[in-house]
């Protein structure tokens, strides 16, 4: 039992501080614990629910990927397209989708047959994949989607927007994917020892090509949910959702070098991230500090993580 | 006359201006402990590479049950029953003992890994070799530097195998680790496996080995029997070598 919550203090501290700073927002604001206020936290993270599950799988896989927000834009700007010809709706959610994959398998391509660092070809196609969404759209929004599309990310279950049930889905996906797949075994071996994975017999390029896919899957279905609720695809869209995706990650647990993951973590600092962001907007504080932060937070996060290793290290 | 399980036929080997290896030849026999020793830089540990498949030669060839291949990958060294315990041991610290042992040749149960399948095959391994891991379940990189060798040995021996190359099983070991890494590879040599050996230590492959191979510069310089030699000839060899080098 001790080794239980030993082995997840991460995790029970950010539940533990998610929980504190609901009641301090519950009690200052008395805003915080309505029904309308939970869903809206809900809907305004899902995506970034999406983002940071593929991000885990990246960031555990030893890699990074700079170039989320923009597989986000261009494939949401795919679907945007596609569907002003008239296609139906599936059509067009399947060429976004495929889109993403796409980008992220190139993404994989490079970074595995160039053997350059994950930083620099993701910032460079971050770059690539962005330009090319200005360049399709010539900055200007693809807007005005057909109905049925619109139902597919905001449609009512329960009160709750379709793209909350997604992202749940998707976690709930990622779970056996990560911890009792052979998938999740490789890429976390990858980010652990990857030469002791090829030395093993095992092909590396595979699975690390298939994260990278996994996460521009992941960014093209939050594009396309942002579109469905927007009703427009931007070629701005999701600038600097990376970092907020990372922070969530580094902030969950999974150590930045990879080699473990901690899904549960993620998904805990997505809503204490998006709950900050709430209790904020709730106390009427400026949109600058907001940034402000959420740049502190995630240089806590992972000051925090590496002095854990360190000591983790050191015993 | 015990067969020849692997031999090598004037394998090179450079990295841009640096040669590693120049006209290596030798064999290893079927139950015997072969060991390779020399100085660093030696090329010991190139070749091994070569013969693990994570090297390819320049020119040369290497001959496995009478078949010539003009380079291995690891796949198909692994396929041919060439085990590999390697310096760094390649261990992942982040999983645990039994991942390790199991890594590449995971127990399934369909789609999803059969852990407790693994775990209870890894501790009837690690219980058949006596190499002694409390826990199972913690992570590779809290246990010691001689149960980190058990535990690479014990990956090696896992399939059944008929070569296990070990580079430098004992390097950067505390006397006591040592000891029992040496007590494992004499009890492997005992049940008949064949073992090639590459290692600094002249006084520990005289403990172990039935043929010793010199290695300098990159070049094979001598081909001994160990019954018929002693570690003071070897040194006497080796600094021989040298000082004919450096003159």
């Amino acid at each position: 039992m001790k080794q239980f919550f030993r082995r997840r203090a991460t995790l029970w501290m950010l539940i533990g501080f998610c929980l504190l700073l609901g009641l301090f927002l519950g009690l200052r604001t008395g805003l915080f614990f309505t029904g309308k206020n939970i869903v809206n936290i809900l809907e305004a993270n899902s995506f970034k629910l999406l983002l940071a599950i593929g991000m885990t799988f990246i960031i555990a896989s030893g890699g990074i990927d700079l170039s989320v927000g923009s597989v986000l834009s261009l494939s949401a700007i795919f679907t945007a397209i596609t569907l002003k010809q008239g296609v139906p709706v599936w059509v067009g959610i399947s060429v976004g989708l495929l889109s993403g994959v796409l980008m992220g398998l190139i993404n994989g391509c490079l970074i595995h047959f160039t053997g350059i660092n994950a930083f620099i070809i993701t910032l460079g196609t971050s770059f690539l994949y962005r330009g090319l969404a200005l360049i399709v759209t010539r900055g200007t929004p693809v807007s005005k989607m057909p109905a049925a599309f619109r139902t597919f990310g905001c449609g009512d279950i329960l009160h709750i927007e379709s793209g909350v049930y997604m992202a749940l889905a998707a976690l709930l996906i990622a779970f056996p994917l990560l911890y009792k797949m052979r998938w999740g075994h490789y890429i976390t071996t990858l980010g652990g020892n990857p030469q002791a994975l090829r030395r093993c017999g095992v092909k590396t390029g595979m699975w690390r090509i298939s994260t990278y896919a996994v996460m521009g899957f992941l960014a093209a279905l939050a594009g396309i949910i942002i579109t469905s609720r927007l009703n427009s695809a931007e070629p701005n869209a999701g600038l600097n959702m990376e970092m907020d995706a990372i922070t969530a990650v580094i902030m969950g647990g999974t150590p930045l070098h990879g080699g473990s993951a901690s899904l549960a973590g993620t998904a805990v600092a997505v809503l204490l991230l998006g709950t900050i962001r709430n209790g904020l907007t709730l106390m009427s504080v400026s949109s600058y500090y907001q940034q402000f932060i959420t740049g502190a937070i995630l240089l806590c996060a992972v000051v925090t993580a590496e002095l854990r290793e360190r000591r983790r290290r050191l015993h | 006359m015990p067969n020849t399980i692997i031999s090598v036929s004037g394998l090179c080997k450079s990295f841009g201006p640096i040669t590693a290896l120049r006209d290596v030849t030798l064999s290893v026999q079927e139950g015997q402990t072969t060991a390779i020793v020399g100085d660093n830089g030696s090329g010991k540990s190139t070749l091994i590479k070569l013969l693990s498949g994570n090297l390819a030669p320049d020119a040369g060839s290497i001959t496995v049950e009478d078949r010539e291949y003009p380079r291995l990958s690891i796949a198909q060294a692994l396929q041919m029953g060439i085990r590999t315990v390697y310096q760094d041991l390649s261990l992942d610290d982040c999983k645990n003992s039994y991942e390790n042992i199991f890594l590449g040749h995971e127990w399934m149960r369909g789609p999803f890994l059969d852990r407790r399948r693994m775990k209870r095959e890894a501790a009837a391994l690690l219980g058949r070799l006596e190499i002694t891991i409390p826990d199972l379940t913690e992570p590779v990189r809290v246990l010691s530097g001689g149960q980190r060798q058990g535990l690479a040995i014990a990956r090696a021996m896992l399939q059944p195998g008929q070569l296990l190359l070990l580079d430098e099983p004992t390097a950067a070991m505390g006397i006591r680790e040592s000891h029992q890494t040496m007590q494992l590879l004499r009890r492997l040599r005992a049940e008949g496996h064949t073992l090639l050996i590459v290692s600094h230590d002249i006084y520990q492959v005289f403990d172990i080995a039935d043929r010793i191979f010199v290695m300098r510069a990159g070049r094979c310089i001598a081909d001994i029997i160990a019954a018929d030699s002693s570690p003071e000839e070897l040194h006497r060899l080796i600094l021989e070598r040298e000082r004919g080098a450096v003159e």
